[in-house]
């Protein structure tokens, strides 16, 4: 279940486009076995929560996907093609982002310049290629404004609270037209209110029909914001339940391994 | 049922900063310039022959010798880097230019049949364009440094060596190459073009200092490129967070490459230079000049750890620094004195930006 933008009234989602697809991933490191025939499938505007307990798999999880590395066995499916990474830009390339829990900005440069870094916006005076301070400054405002937060662009990262920050990694996923957002821990080592901030901006991206994974320790951040919950244990995926479905005390047995699978 | 925050998110607690807060005014540059002008002010008063023609041209010409090396160096230590090679680079670069100016200007050396032949009389007359030699020469110069800076960035970008290991083993082994070229004796530029390579490098042009004048075009330059383009936001990027700059897919290592390349070439033309106005390129020159170039930029504002600097600050921090030197002189202190409060400032400097980070 979910809430329509417009009416704000509960309906039943009819089934999105699938936007990304695993199929029977597993990995190996060494002797080690990290992840064991995963299956998984997230739609577009689909906000699914990854929990799990240390080790359980789920960063694993994540790398695989963000082109880290590539998996042992299984195959991943984006946007109905088969895909396969090797480096993260090959993820990128597709339509995949993430906001990495260290955030990954430059502090000493504005929200604008951490918006459009790496992909600067120029303009061509002859040979020269110069940035464009004002389309991009322009252009970062909308996307602040798209995700409702008044982070300034012209604004030095350093002087941001945790939640701006957040505005900031996140306009960066926009930018790209990404179809995957992938947040690792976002709401971790900020304060109670600007947890609230970093849940609109799910909201947000989901509005505008991206499928996000929330990776969080958090049972109440993923109880507000995510439409379904996929529980890892030992590098299996125990559960992938609808949020209506379950309770925290649920997810709770299945991380801890009191309750073996639902 | 998701219960979702659907309130516009607020920063209401954030304010716009005040302009003194802000920019320039918030910035080491800012405080150290203000000491600048408040010293000339004191100058003035103190010595009358501070704001003479003659003086002003002085210290123009002086600062001038290290800060295009400052400039090199900045984006250097904007990344997060550092280069103690610039000194022995200075010489040795200056030594090659020289050294092969001599050399193609005099009959029977080798190459030197492309640039100049003997004449019926027995004089030496130049073969091709005047100024031929002289830009060949310069280019030698210049190549040496690309190379060593090549060297640099190919150590601490992608062997991953620290900086300051790196570049101090190249601070020995070019000043070292230097004494092996010169055999110690150091080298005197010769030849036909000798009096233009004078007159571009300790010469006047509208009345103002030759070397002022590169030093005025490149840190403009300077200034376009670190603000102005992909480049110089990506070399600010790598001193900030060069995690941060790689996972967002900036070519760190290319990047960096290049901040070393820059600040030898920026090494190797002061040396050149620094030599036309010596008249000559002995094997200790510029000896430690790396400490004055890196004291020169840190007390304008560049910072160690990485991410802040920028051609007015290292401007301003060689102008500091001749002007202390200068004002010593005019008020006849020993001159012994000068490299100790020039530690003092640097300290200093760094000090009130970190007290002032404290009280704003």
């Amino acid at each position: 279940m979910s809430i329509t933008a417009a009416t704000g009234k509960p309906v039943i989602e009819p089934a999105g486009v699938p936007v990304l697809e695993l199929r029977g991933i597993g990995k190996q490191f060494g002797a080690i076995r990290a992840l064991h025939d995963v299956d998984l499938t997230i739609r577009a505007g689909e906000v699914v929560g990854l929990m799990g307990d240390n080790g359980a798999g789920k960063s694993t999880l994540v790398r695989i996907i963000a082109g880290n590395f590539p998996p042992s066995q299984g195959i991943i499916h984006f946007d109905g093609r088969e895909v396969h990474f090797h480096r993260p830009v090959d993820s990128r390339a597709v339509g995949i982002e993430v906001v990495y829990q260290d955030l990954a900005l430059a502090n000493n440069l504005t929200a604008a310049a951490n918006v459009f870094l790496g992909r600067e916006l120029t303009r061509s005076f002859g040979p020269i290629r110069l940035l464009d301070h004002t389309a991009m400054e322009a252009r970062a405002l909308e996307l602040f404004q798209e995700l409702r937060s008044e982070t300034r662009p012209q604004h030095l990262v350093k002087d941001m609270s945790g939640g701006q920050r957040q505005a900031v990694a996140i306009a960066r996923t926009r930018l790209s037209n990404a179809k995957l957002v992938m947040m690792d821990e976002p709401t971790a080592a900020i304060s109670v209110r600007q947890v609230e901030q970093v849940l609109s901006l799910i909201h947000r991206l989901k509005e505008q029909g991206i499928a996000v994974m929330l990776i969080s320790h958090r049972m109440p951040d993923i109880f507000a914001v995510c439409d379904r919950v996929v529980v890892m244990r030992r590098g299996e995926k125990r559960a992938d339940k609808p949020i209506a479905d379950t309770s925290p005390e649920e997810v709770t047995a299945l991380i801890t391994g009191a309750k073996e699978a639902a | 049922m998701a219960q979702l925050t659907d309130h516009p998110v607020s920063f209401a607690n954030v304010g716009k900063a005040r302009w003194w807060h802000r920019g320039l005014f918030a910035s080491q540059t800012g405080y150290v310039l203000i000491a600048l002008v408040a010293l000339i002010i004191i100058m003035n008063f103190a010595s009358p022959y501070f704001f003479t023609e003659g003086n002003l041209q002085n210290v123009a010409k002086n600062f001038s010798f290290i800060a295009i090396a400052t400039l090199g160096i900045t984006f250097v230590i904007i990344t997060g880097g550092i280069d103690l090679s610039v000194g022995s680079l200075m010489c040795f670069a200056a030594m090659v230019t020289s050294m092969v100016m001599t050399d193609i200007s005099t009959p029977g050396e080798p190459l030197a049949s492309l640039f100049v032949h003997t004449g019926a009389d027995g004089k030496t007359v130049v073969a091709n364009v005047p100024g031929l030699i002289l830009i060949v020469s310069v280019l030698c110069g210049l190549v040496v440094s690309l190379i060593v800076g090549l060297l640099n960035g190919f150590c601490v970008a992608i062997l991953g060596l620290s900086p300051f290991v790196t570049t101090l083993g190249m601070l020995s082994i070019v000043r070292g190459l230097a004494y092996v070229i010169s055999n110690g004796r150091g080298s005197f530029p010769g030849g036909p073009d000798a009096d233009y390579f004078y007159a571009l490098t300790s010469g006047d042009v509208f009345g103002l200092p030759a070397p002022f004048i590169y030093l005025i075009l490149l840190a403009l330059l300077m200034a376009v490129v670190l603000h102005h383009t992909s480049f110089g936001r990506h070399v600010f990027a790598i001193g900030g967070n060069e995690q941060a700059a790689e996972l967002t897919g900036v070519a760190v290592t290319r990047v960096k490459i290049a901040v070393y390349v820059i600040a030898a070439l920026a090494a190797g033309l002061q040396g050149i230079i620094v030599s036309g106005w010596l008249g000559s390129a002995p094997a200790n020159m510029a000896t430690s000049y790396e400490l004055n170039i890196i004291a020169a930029a840190v007390i304008g504002g560049a910072n160690l750890a990485g991410g802040i600097g920028g051609p007015l600050g290292a401007i301003v921090g060689c102008v500091l620094l001749e002007v202390i030197r200068n004002g010593l002189v005019l008020a006849q202190v020993n001159s012994y004195w000068q490299q100790t409060l020039v530690g003092v400032i640097i300290i200093a400097a760094v000090l009130v930006d970190r007290i002032r980070a404290r009280l704003l």
